[in-house]
């Protein structure tokens, strides 16, 4: 009901703690401008310089040409890599089905951690709170690549010479190594990263908005639908920004679950051994514009501000 | 809420099924790293523990554990350090260029990987910059840098702001207010932060590969390169049981400290 | 907003200033004096050609020398040439073992450096049709020891049926073979479709089959696009070939002996043969790098591998033939020289050993031939 949302919006709306700490730089207190620049040098001059100019000077090396008989970029500038990468049709087939996994991914994890976090956070108890968020985020130490394996000795589809794996034993079929197997492996690896904000946010939750939404008569599903779920917006914007862009950039997990699947992160790596530099770097403007307007729409819906 | 009783019921099936899931491939691993074959092939063959105890034996194993409990160890100091300071400066003040420095402060966690990888190999190529452990160890502290923050800057945004005033009204000197009111409030945070921020480092394995020299061999290179030795994989599967089983108090611990509220 | 695009163009166009400088080439020289070893050598080899007894502890020729030499084998393996030209610009390594379609790319590149043979006692006794050759010798300067020669063979698995004798069931719409085909994931393996087309489209006229100009390249590509369907495996990694061979989800595909004698050790029922319409094959030169840190122990290295007793193991081992001549009198299988035709330039005379395509073409003809990063790029779309 539209009273609901109200409550909910005025609730946002309401000044928060952190707001009164900020400083601004050049009044009242003395010489914070100095203090701050002091605080800001270092890791910025970390950031900026190693970081971003080595993003800048990739990005300006698509524009390089290869020298044919070296294989060594030259300086003589060229539109031909970016042509390349981002006009041929078996690119754009690529990263359409690269971001479609990412999605596919992403979508999964918010399915299963939804009703997770929801679990843990309002119906278990103290104690198995607890338990529950150290067992699932334990996962996260064990290692990316032990797990990648693992789910290649479960899903092993195996043949009419040899064994399968696990689920091949366990159930007589899998899904074998393709796209399919590729989704359900980073679904599995970034699980606690959207489990994580969500429950986060769910323990933030006033119980006076529930108990308030059901006194002026909505049912579970629909305080979930019109109170719950929009304040938890932030949360999940957050938690997929990691599970989408894991997902995107990844080629390891291909490389190990996907069987001929290739997806953006193969062929950059492709085009970086073949070796072509200028052409990689042509190639990772597509994950770089992806996730900057990825992380601008998850902005807008509010994920940095609780991060 | 009031949930009817099949609800809840569906719910904690949910959850533990997904518990379940989550844990059926490690299970898995640890029940291997116990099999008499040289294969992670279902079922094992047998009992036997003679992985268990000849995986110290095997030099490259060894070396590699080292290498990359050093450079998480060197990624988490200068993760906590230069993370704290851009929580601090991002926290209390405000100036231009803020929002810029927000959103650069998340592209290191936000762009996969690969990009940071090729980027960083690029720059340090060009420049004939040596590639070796310093190489890695900045590749790590760029993504190390970034997870610290977060979880220090969360912490410092929770703190009521009267703290510092009324410290500084008693008559204490910026120095002192930061030893004896913010720190105690925020060194769970930066406990946390540095345990993930290590935890994170010694599991990477894509930055890794790109910055990396000749002579170094962090962990997960030497699985991703072993995996597939049959001579080597059991050796594998026991180094992860092992990971598994160390990193549970740690765990514990983590949660713990990131949950602590400030008083 | 006009300040920020601003910042961000000077930003750029100092990137650019920045990138146009890169590091210059010191030109190192070729070695004129053998000195002490420096204590390690990195080494960028193929899988198999560097054996410490990790992979078996029967199979080891660098233990022996790192006790006699003091030098410490760091192995990096190398998957295609294409990797190991990447490795070698990064100056990271001082020794490659190099196919023919990446000595030259290092050379021109200026990635390596001059042997001075003088140093290397061995070099004596390696097989005279091996020595001075266009992909291992520049202007009468030669730039690496030969290694060892092959061809690139069939693996099958026997149980699945009898030997495949011709190269039309790797690219087969109706192969018999079909889903269970695993194929080397590299540019190069274009050559093996000219090859193809050599045999069932004699009218294109190929005669070597990195020697294509755009009509030919076009009708290779389009095999392979047609192969696409059959095919289940494309492998960059050895051991991802091996596994699959052992789970039975490949019962074809173009490999090396070594995977199949790994593969065969591990109860797989597979076997090798070689198909009827000639085959693209290697002939490997070890090159010492020009920024080489070790460069030492990179020469004794070089002359251990091609050592009698060394070359005999890594020659078996890897299922290829050896180029030192004393190496067959050492090898454990009496006819191992003579399986893998070590004497015979009539048989090698027919292999077409791994060489880069240039807009030159290679066979002399005056075309315009594809270049090889056309190659690669239509190699990238293929697997895209």
């Amino acid at each position: 009901m539209r009273a609901l949302q109200r409550v909910g919006e005025r609730l946002e709306q309401a000044p928060r703690v952190a707001e009164s700490n900020r400083v601004i730089a050049g009044r009242g207190r003395p010489r914070p401008a100095l203090a701050l620049w002091g605080l800001l040098s270092a890791p910025l001059a970390w950031l900026l310089v190693v970081y971003v100019g080595s993003l800048a000077l990739l990005i300006v090396s698509a524009f390089f040409s290869l020298d044919d008989f070296t294989s060594k970029p030259t300086t003589e500038l060229t539109s031909a890599n970016i042509v390349e990468a981002f006009t041929e049709r078996a690119y754009l087939l690529l990263v359409a089905r690269s971001i479609g996994v990412a999605v596919a991914a992403t979508a999964i994890c918010f399915a299963l951690a939804m009703p997770t976090a929801f679990y843990i956070a309002r119906l278990a108890s103290r104690r198995t709170r607890r338990g529950f968020i150290v067992a699932l985020t334990l996962p996260l130490w064990t290692g990316y690549l032990v797990k990648a394996f693992a789910l290649r000795a479960v899903l092993e589809p195996g043949s009419e010479y040899g064994e399968g794996g696990f689920m091949k034993s366990l159930v007589g079929w899998s899904p074998g190594f393709g796209n399919v197997a590729v989704i359900l492996t980073l679904a599995y690896l970034w699980f606690p990263y959207m489990l994580l904000p969500i429950y986060a946010g769910l323990e933030r939750m006033p119980n006076s908005l529930l108990d308030a939404s059901a006194d002026l008569g909505a049912g579970s599903l629909r305080t979930f639908r019109l109170v719950m779920l929009p304040l938890l917006i932030p949360s999940i914007a957050a938690g997929s920004i990691f599970t989408f862009s894991l997902s995107l950039g990844d080629y390891i997990t291909v490389k190990i679950v996907g069987g001929t699947a290739q997806l953006i992160g193969n062929i950059i790596e492709r085009a970086l051994l073949a070796p072509n530099q200028p052409l990689a770097a042509a190639f990772t403007l597509w994950p770089i514009l992806i996730m900057v307007v990825y992380l601008t729409v998850m902005g807008r819906a509010g994920a940095f501000k609780n991060l | 809420m009031h949930l009817s009783v099949s609800a809840r019921l569906a719910l904690r099936l949910v959850a533990y099924g997904v518990l379940a899931v989550v844990y059926l491939p490690l299970v898995l691993i640890f029940v291997l790293s116990f099999n008499s074959a040289r294969s992670i092939a279902w079922p094992p063959v047998s009992f036997s523990t003679r992985w268990w105890s000849g995986f110290l034996d095997v030099e490259s194993a060894r070396e590699a554990l080292i290498t990359s409990s050093r450079l998480a160890l060197v990624a988490m100091v200068i993760a906590v350090v230069l993370g704290s300071m851009l929580s601090f400066a991002l926290a209390r003040y405000d100036f231009y260029g803020k929002n810029t420095i927000s959103f650069l402060a998340v592209l290191p966690i936000a762009l996969p990987g690969i990009v940071t990888g090729v980027a960083l190999r690029n720059t340090f190529v060009r420049f004939g910059w040596d590639l070796g452990f310093l190489s890695v160890v900045a590749g790590h502290a760029t993504f190390c840098i970034v997870v610290a923050h977060n979880n220090i800057v969360a912490r410092l945004r929770r703190i009521a702001p009267n703290l510092r005033e009324a410290s500084a009204d008693l008559g204490a000197t910026p120095l002192q207010t930061f030893r004896l009111v913010t720190w105690p409030l925020i060194r769970s945070a930066v406990a946390a932060g540095g345990i993930l921020a290590f935890a994170l480092s010694f599991d990477e394995v894509v930055v890794t590969t790109f910055t990396a020299g000749a002579g170094v061999q962090t962990l997960p290179q030497w699985i991703l390169n072993n995996f597939a030795r049959p001579n080597v994989l059991p050796y594998v599967t026991v180094m992860a049981t092992l990971v598994l089983v160390v990193s549970l108090p740690i765990a514990w611990l983590a949660q713990r400290l990131g949950d602590s509220n400030p008083e | 907003m006009k300040r920020k695009i601003g910042a961000l163009a000077v930003a750029l166009l100092g990137a650019v200033a920045l990138g146009a400088c890169g590091g210059d080439d010191d030109g190192a020289a070729m070695l004129d004096e053998l000195g002490e070893g420096e204590g390690a050598v990195n080494l960028v080899a193929w899988a198999g050609y560097v054996e410490d007894g990790s992979t078996d502890p029967n199979v080891d020729w660098v233990s022996d020398f790192e006790a006699d030499t003091g030098c410490e084998v760091n192995v990096k393996i190398g998957n295609s040439s294409d990797e190991m030209v990447e490795l070698m610009q990064s100056g990271e390594y001082d020794a490659v073992s190099a196919s023919g379609d990446a000595t030259l790319r290092l050379i021109a590149g200026g990635d390596v450096v001059p042997v001075n043979t003088d140093l290397i006692p061995n070099y004596a006794d390696v097989f005279e049709g091996l020595k001075n050759k266009p992909w291992n010798s520049v202007d009468g300067k030669v730039y690496g020891v030969p290694h060892g020669r092959g061809a690139n063979l069939l693996v099958y698995n026997t149980e699945a049926g009898a030997a495949p004798t011709s190269i039309v069931d790797m690219f087969s719409p109706d192969s018999p073979y079909a889903g269970k085909i695993s194929v080397y994931d590299s540019p190069i393996y274009i050559a093996d479709a000219a090859i193809y087309l050599m045999a069932t489209q004699p009218e294109l006229g190929i005669t070597n089959p990195y020697a294509l100009d755009q009509t030919q390249f076009d009708a290779a590509i389009a095999a392979l696009e047609t192969q696409k369907s059959v095919v289940g495996q494309y492998w960059a990694l050895y051991t991802d070939q091996q596994a699959a061979l052992e789970k039975g989800t490949v019962t074809l595909g173009t490999t090396w002996q070594v995977i199949v004698n790994l593969a065969k050790g591990n109860g797989a029922k597979i076997d090798s043969t070689l198909h009827s319409e000639g085959a693209t094959g290697w002939s490997d030169t070890w090159m010492v790098s020009s920024k080489a840190k070790h460069p030492n122990c990179a020469y004794k290295w070089l002359n251990h591998i091609i050592s009698p007793q060394a070359n005999a193991g890594v020659a078996e081992w890897f299922g290829e033939a050896p180029s030192n001549s004393k190496s067959c009198a050492l090898t454990a299988d009496p006819n191992h020289c003579a399986t893998f035709h070590a004497d015979d330039e009539d048989y090698f005379s027919k292999v077409y050993y791994w060489t880069t395509p240039t807009a030159e073409c290679l066979d002399g003809r005056d075309a315009e031939c594809v270049p090889y990063s056309e190659w690669v790029n239509a190699w990238n779309k293929l697997r895209a």
